[in-house]
């Protein structure tokens, strides 16, 4: 790969798995970027615990990041800043997913207003 | 602690948050699964990227891996270590137990579908009550 597109190796991955997810919020209506309080309520909270982990988990050694495949932006000193979004985008694609396969078996995940009818047999 | 304790630890807490804490249960919900299956497909893909081409590389003593990047065996499935797959899994149970969560407080609750898949559907179904309905009266009116 060359080498000015070798530094977007992470970052292009997280671009992708945001395109890739687009469909789902405007084919199949998921309405998961349309209902931003309720997404910044869960993805604040899961960033920051994993910033935490990744902090410590550098800190210590456990993992480290290519210089080269990163675009060698550090928060703290030591975080990629794809580590950052990474913690933000791949909730999002899981959140939509969620919401795709509820909207397309109809399925409940449980914070329905009203039980969904249990027509056949304990599916839940 | 190593990452493999974190892991562990970790996918022991997003549990008990689960089924304890938030008692969510998205766990015992057919919807989680069949969703984690197509994320942990994404995920493999992803992570083997990241780790195949060596974007993140882990520290042997660390993980349960030798540190050879490898596409399966020595503790590493398509060249990411299995401790990643539990970091994926608490990561992804977190994620939805609080979006799940917030939904049941009221927050942002609904509308949960409104695209052109959704609507083509109620139309292709609202016309096969129709037509059940017209069949129905059809019958009735038969002597």
């Amino acid at each position: 790969m060359a080498e000015e597109l070798r530094q977007f190796a992470y970052l292009g991955v997280l671009v992708l798995v945001l395109l890739t997810t687009l469909p789902l919020e405007l084919y199949l209506g998921v309405r998961v970027w349309r209902r931003p309080r309720r997404l910044a309520l869960t993805v604040l909270p899961v960033v920051a615990v994993f910033v935490v982990w990744d902090l410590y988990a550098i800190d210590r050694g456990h993992w480290d990041f290519d210089p080269a495949q990163t675009v060698g932006v550090l928060l703290f000193g030591t975080l990629p800043v794809e580590e950052l979004l990474f913690f933000l985008v791949v909730p999002v694609a899981a959140i939509m997913t969620l919401e795709a396969v509820r909207v397309v078996r109809r399925w409940p995940v449980g914070d329905e207003a009203t039980p969904a009818p249990r027509t056949h047999g304990g599916e839940q | 602690m190593t990452y493999t304790q974190l892991a562990v630890l970790g996918v022991v807490v997003a549990v008990l948050l689960d089924l304890a804490v938030l008692r969510v249960g998205l766990l015992r919900r057919r919807a989680f699964w069949t969703g984690y299956a197509i994320i942990v497909f994404f995920q493999l893909l992803t992570n083997g990227w990241l780790t195949g081409r060596e974007i993140v590389t882990y520290d042997p003593a660390a993980t349960l891996s030798s540190g050879q990047v490898v596409l399966l065996g020595d503790w590493r499935v398509l060249f990411a270590p299995v401790e990643d797959l539990m970091f994926g899994f608490a990561l992804v149970l977190l994620a939805l137990d609080l979006w799940v969560g917030w939904g049941r407080q009221g927050v942002d609750r609904e509308p949960y579908a409104d695209g052109p898949w959704q609507r083509r559907r109620d139309a292709r179904e609202a016309r096969a009550a129709q037509q059940d309905q017209a069949a129905q009266r059809a019958r009735n009116a038969r002597p």
